[in-house]
């Protein structure tokens, strides 16, 4: 018991982490029909973000760590933006209205050269971020084993649902978050009434980059270590959830992260760790075989 | 007439290589209500479309109030006070019937919403009684209301109607007539009307044009149009004429 509960612990920690990369899949693809595979580089470039923030934060001796994380995240946030809307700009938008697969192609291309970009200016080797959060304590002791929860765990959950909670909102209260709904179902009738398209597809492309530069820091915070390389595991995976959720639907991203989350941490903990990729692609595979649309997807047909 | 609201002269539109409108010319005036008619695949919606900039015009020109706005992006024509109601209502299907009259309001003015929302639900009360309900389970009736409703919302100045009657059962089509009508009599609002439905529309409007295939065949009031021999035969005889 105890250690099933250590294990749904950095589960859902981990879980947090995939459904915020995950939301920005899910957006892009609700709204513009295309899986944008440079999100994962979005993540790691978020990440790389947060390392040199906190390193600057550092220098200007800013030594209280609430402070040093919320600077962090919105610095990581607002760059981070940056590029989303940029590789849609340049990427993306002149693909528009061309064959399906060239923006596709045009992901890939992006997602490749964003990662060479960051080896070539930051370098190949893994890069450690220092603890940030350090601490934690004994939720219960059982079997002598302890269940240990870390203050950063609780930092990752808390915040994870915090900006779920308010993009939440804003998606389903806000006028803008309306125009966002009505242009991912029907993009001319949307811009009938006066709804600027490609402004509104720019802003999902900089909300979906901001999420995953919040998932970036809390990588780096919780693992420690990151190098160009991340975006595209964690990219991959986080695309794992936004299917497993239904692809185009936002708490189908955040229930499929959580999924996601489970899945591997319990395969790790109680079969072997050397598999978990496989047990999360195998979900992958299960999933496009049997339910195509996903736990919370819509049906593609709807009542006209 | 001087200085019409909508003036379309030598409109040519193509979808890929494949034109679909030949030269249209066409004007509306302030106040009017004017119908086009023609037959499936005449080129009606494509003109709609048009003028609202999606597809652009290959050729010709678009004034509204005088400016040419063939080349301004959708968006941009709206904002000038042109509200369409298109072929197929094209309700937001998983949005309430509120957020689809938040979503016409858009561009409007938010002091003008409460009450611009009371109109609407006043013209179609069915609206009202159906407010939270999603806009894809409402009945073919109660879509083009709500379209219609949601294009009100932007208080436009012309008002684009596609097709309103289409599918829709005789009892409703009067209703949607009589609304139409209203709108251009009690708000002054300009009405451009594209219909299969000749009859209502030539006897609601002040003027009408044919068109067949692309182009512009004939045009004249509304009752001489219902009157003229080749529109009874073409659209008319076997009816409701």
């Amino acid at each position: 018991m105890a250690y099933f509960t250590q294990q749904l612990i950095n589960a859902i920690t981990l879980g947090a982490i995939y459904g915020l990369i995950a939301i920005g899949y899910t957006m892009v693809y609700g709204i513009i029909g295309m899986i944008n595979f440079a999100h994962g580089e979005v993540f790691m470039i978020g990440a790389f973000i947060s390392l040199i923030g906190f390193m600057i934060c550092n220098l200007l001796g800013i030594g209280s760590a609430p402070v040093a994380i919320v600077l962090v995240l919105l610095i990581a946030m607002a760059f981070s933006s940056v590029y989303g809307w940029a590789v849609e700009r340049t990427a993306y938008r002149p693909l528009r209205g061309s064959f399906r697969l060239a923006p596709l192609i045009s992901a890939i291309g992006v997602s490749i050269a964003l990662q060479n970009y960051v080896q070539l200016v930051q370098g190949a080797r893994p890069k450690p971020g220092g603890q940030v959060v350090s601490g934690g304590f004994t939720l219960f002791s059982a079997d002598g084993f302890d269940v240990r929860v870390s203050w950063l765990q609780i930092i990752i959950v808390v915040v994870t649902l915090v900006l779920m909670a308010g993009f939440t909102w804003l998606i389903a209260r806000t006028s803008l978050g309306r125009q966002q709904r009505a242009c991912e179902q029907d993009m001319r009738m949307a811009a009938l009434l006066g709804v600027d398209v490609d402004r509104t597809i720019s802003l999902t492309f900089v909300l979906g980059a901001a999420l995953a530069a919040v998932a970036g820091m809390l990588f780096l915070l919780y693992y420690g270590v990151i190098d160009f390389f991340i975006g595209f595991l964690a990219g991959i995976k986080a695309f794992t959830a936004a299917v497993l959720g239904g692809i185009g639907s936002l708490p189908g991203a955040m229930l499929g992260g959580l999924l996601i989350g489970l899945i591997e941490v319990f395969w790790a903990g109680y079969f072997s760790s050397e598999y978990k990729d496989v047990a999360v692609f195998a979900i992958l595979v299960l999933v496009l075989i049997f339910r195509p649309t996903g736990l919370l997807g819509k049906p593609e047909i709807e009542k006209v | 007439m001087p200085d019409p609201m909508l003036a379309i002269a030598g409109v040519e539109t193509f979808y890929g290589a494949i034109q679909a409108l030949h030269g249209v010319d066409l004007d509306v005036g302030r106040g009017e209500i004017v119908t086009l008619i023609g037959a499936n695949g005449a080129g009606k919606s494509t003109l709609l479309m048009t003028i609202c900039g999606n597809p652009r015009a290959r050729a010709g020109s678009i004034r509204l109030d005088g400016e040419d706005i063939s080349g301004l992006p959708t968006h941009e024509i709206v904002r000038r006070g042109v509200a369409q109601v298109p072929e197929g209502r094209r309700i937001f299907a998983r949005m309430s019937v509120f957020e689809n009259l938040q979503m016409g309001a858009t561009l409007g003015n938010p002091a003008n919403f409460q009450g611009d929302l009371e109109r609407v639900f006043a013209m179609f009360p069915r609206l009202a009684e159906r407010r939270d309900q999603r806009g894809g389970t409402l009945s073919g009736g109660e879509q083009q209301m709500l379209a219609i409703g949601r294009a009100l919302m932007s208080r436009p100045r012309l008002l684009l109607l596609d097709e309103p009657s289409l599918g829709l059962a005789p009892l409703i089509v009067r209703q949607i007539f009589e609304a139409i009508g209203r709108i251009a009599r009690e708000e002054g609002v300009t009405i451009f009307l594209v219909e299969q439905n000749a009859f209502h529309a030539l006897r609601l409007a002040d003027r009408g044009y044919v068109l067949a295939n692309g182009r512009v065949r004939l045009s004249g009031s509304g009752s001489d149009l219902l009157a003229n021999a080749e529109v009874r035969a073409a659209y008319l005889e076997g009816g409701h004429a």
